[in-house]
């Protein structure tokens, strides 16, 4: 992109800066110049975002925000509206694809420490990208007002119950009748397609800016920014375009695939995805016989289980997800990539990845008294993971990080 | 002279920012107070009523006050005399920590002596217990002595709805405000106050 000393492009670029802005974060923004597959979830995460959007938008034409008719205009959507099936399940395949690319983002940066200095409020943005995404998630699940729905949304909220003093009434105020009505209905259609997509995008685009200010991390946790060419550029980073470009569009391609084979094939995903129960208008006189989260929530709702204790419950939920916004200031090996830790950090991320799949595959399934007390199991090996961090990756010895990439 | 110009504008900047502060909660009330229920919503609560003298002994039937579930227990006179026996499993069977309405008028927790009136609203998170009146093991109880177990999060309450010790739900279950007139039972309202 050449720039002329005259015409529209060149009228157009000394008022709005094109051109700056296009090298400086995408055609010579320097990536590292070598990364593996885990780096691609990023780019991941961001097209399924504009996949919601616009499947999203379309929905909209056929949805009903009703108590009465919030059900039947899914069926609408699904029978009537040409293409309809197609785009509903295009935003609930979505759904479940952004919160598996998002885990395994996550799960990336946790491997790798990405949260590393300088790059603590990159993971912070992401981590509050992850907290409103799951805001996103609850509210959409709310929609199409299902049996799963109703008592999904009659447990979150009663949530809120747990908290002293204000509780029953901040109860109220959020459903803002005596029962999820139309009038939650409503509120949580417009929360769940304006505010927090608004409020989504504005953290994406934060999270991307800040990334772009230090610049993006690597498998082995070497500072590039160490060794710099005359013009200032790391001597192991790439171009962007095509490098990265052209990765990320392959992944993308490979992403495209399996995201088509669950959407055409198996877009309930056994029931974890879309629940049979919501398949059936919501009653709310009759509780179903097993409630359980869509998978992405499941792990924190087997937490929830754990503890015999309504406020307790909460107060650990609440937890799981918030220490994770610390984890930067937890961390403090010198090697940021697992690769250079010690083994103790080795040991303790496994038994990590091991209790969250757990307890993901806990929060689906009924309680006995065993599966309670892997629970238990579960949700202190996840929080050990986190609150002896500081201990472990303090004692333990790690190697040397290499100078260069 | 300049300092003293810049302390001025700091006073005034502060003064600004502080009036416009003050005005933020103000300028909020409408945007929370329009999450409340609405004139509409709160019209909705009209009692209802309910003919019980079909109902067979240990029979539960299911009433819908404000679309959520009230429970009616018909009990049997040996299952009330037997209440006192469960007592040691139960975390609080005085109901002392709620505000209980019809308190030691019956052990029923109503204002009959032979039927329960309970919200069937667990007080954990809000699930409708299921009832299992037999005295039978169950996967969650070996020794069960009959009464409600919520399938959500497995809280255990008696027959009266109280609230079994070491399970997830805080208190008993609710008794709503309700009268008997012969056999129709009135739930949603106090004899007298409507």
């Amino acid at each position: 992109m050449t720039q002329k000393p005259s015409g529209i492009f060149n009228w157009l670029n000394s008022r709005l800066p094109i051109v700056n802005t296009y090298e400086r974060h995408l055609s010579k923004h320097p990536v590292p110049k070598k990364v593996n597959f885990w780096y691609m979830f990023g780019a991941l995460a961001s097209v399924v975002l504009i996949v919601q959007i616009v499947s999203g938008i379309w929905l909209m034409f056929g949805y009903e925000n009703t108590e009465e008719g919030a059900f039947a205009s899914i069926e609408y959507i699904m029978r009537d509206i040409e293409y309809g099936w197609i785009i509903r399940y295009m935003h609930t395949t979505g759904a479940s694809m952004f919160f598996a690319v998002v885990y395994l983002h996550m799960f990336r940066g946790l491997m790798y420490g990405s949260y590393h200095k300088p790059r603590e409020l990159v993971w912070i943005f992401g981590m509050t990208i992850y907290f409103v995404m799951m805001a996103e998630g609850f509210l959409g699940y709310v929609l199409p007002y299902g049996q799963m729905s109703y008592w999904g949304a009659q447990v979150i909220i009663s949530l809120f119950g747990a908290i002293p003093y204000i509780g029953e009434s901040l109860e109220l105020w959020v459903r803002g009748d005596y029962y999820i009505s139309g009038a939650t209905i409503s509120r949580f259609f417009a929360l769940h397609v304006v505010a927090l997509p608004l409020i989504l995008i504005a953290l994406v685009f934060m999270h991307l800016v800040a990334l772009h200010e230090v610049g993006a991390g690597n498998p082995e946790g070497v500072d590039i920014e160490k060794h710099l060419d005359e013009d200032g550029v790391p001597l192991d980073s790439v171009p962007f375009f095509p490098y990265k470009v052209l990765n990320a569009l392959v992944a993308i391609g490979i992403f495209g695939v399996v995201f088509s084979i669950i959407m055409f094939f198996f877009p309930e995903g056994g029931g974890y995805m879309l629940e049979l129960a919501n398949f059936e208008e919501a009653n709310p006189l009759s509780t179903p016989e097993h409630i359980a989260p869509v998978w992405y929530y499941s792990p924190y709702y087997a937490m929830l289980r754990a503890v015999p204790d309504k406020l307790g419950g909460l107060v650990v939920m609440g937890a799981a997800i918030a220490i994770l916004f610390v984890v930067p200031w937890l961390d403090r090996s010198k090697a940021a990539s697992i690769r250079y830790k010690g083994n103790l950090s080795k040991i303790a991320m496994t038994l990590f990845i091991l209790s969250w799949l757990m307890l993901a595959w806990l929060g689906t399934v009924p309680v006995t008294e065993l599966r309670k007390t892997l629970s238990i199991i579960g949700t202190v090996i996840y929080f050990a993971f986190f609150l002896l961090m500081p201990i472990y990756t303090s004692i333990e010895k790690s190697k040397p990080v290499p100078e260069r990439l | 002279m300049e300092e003293k110009t810049t302390t001025r504008r700091k006073v005034l900047i502060g003064m600004t920012a502080g009036v416009g502060a003050a005005g933020v909660p103000f300028a909020a009330v409408p945007f929370i107070a329009s999450w409340n229920p609405s004139a509409k919503a709160k019209a909705f609560g009209a009692p209802v009523k309910v003919d019980v003298s079909k109902m067979q002994i240990g029979q539960k039937i299911q009433v819908a006050w404000r679309k959520q579930p009230v429970f009616v227990i018909r009990h049997s006179k040996e299952t009330l005399a037997n209440l006192q026996e469960v007592e040691s499993k139960l975390d609080d069977p005085k109901s002392l920590n709620i505000d209980e309405p019809y308190r030691d008028i019956n052990p029923t927790r109503s204002t009959s002596q032979e039927y329960t009136v309970i919200a069937g609203v667990c007080t954990h998170l809000g699930c409708s217990p299921k009832y299992y009146p037999e005295m039978e093991s169950q996967p969650w109880d070996e020794s069960w002595v009959g009464g409600f177990f919520c399938p959500c999060h497995g809280s255990m309450f008696d027959i009266v709805g109280r609230v079994f010790k070491g399970v997830p739900a805080p208190t008993n279950l609710k008794v709503p405000p309700h009268y008997f007139d012969g056999n129709i039972l009135t739930i949603g309202e106090e004899r007298g106050t409507a």
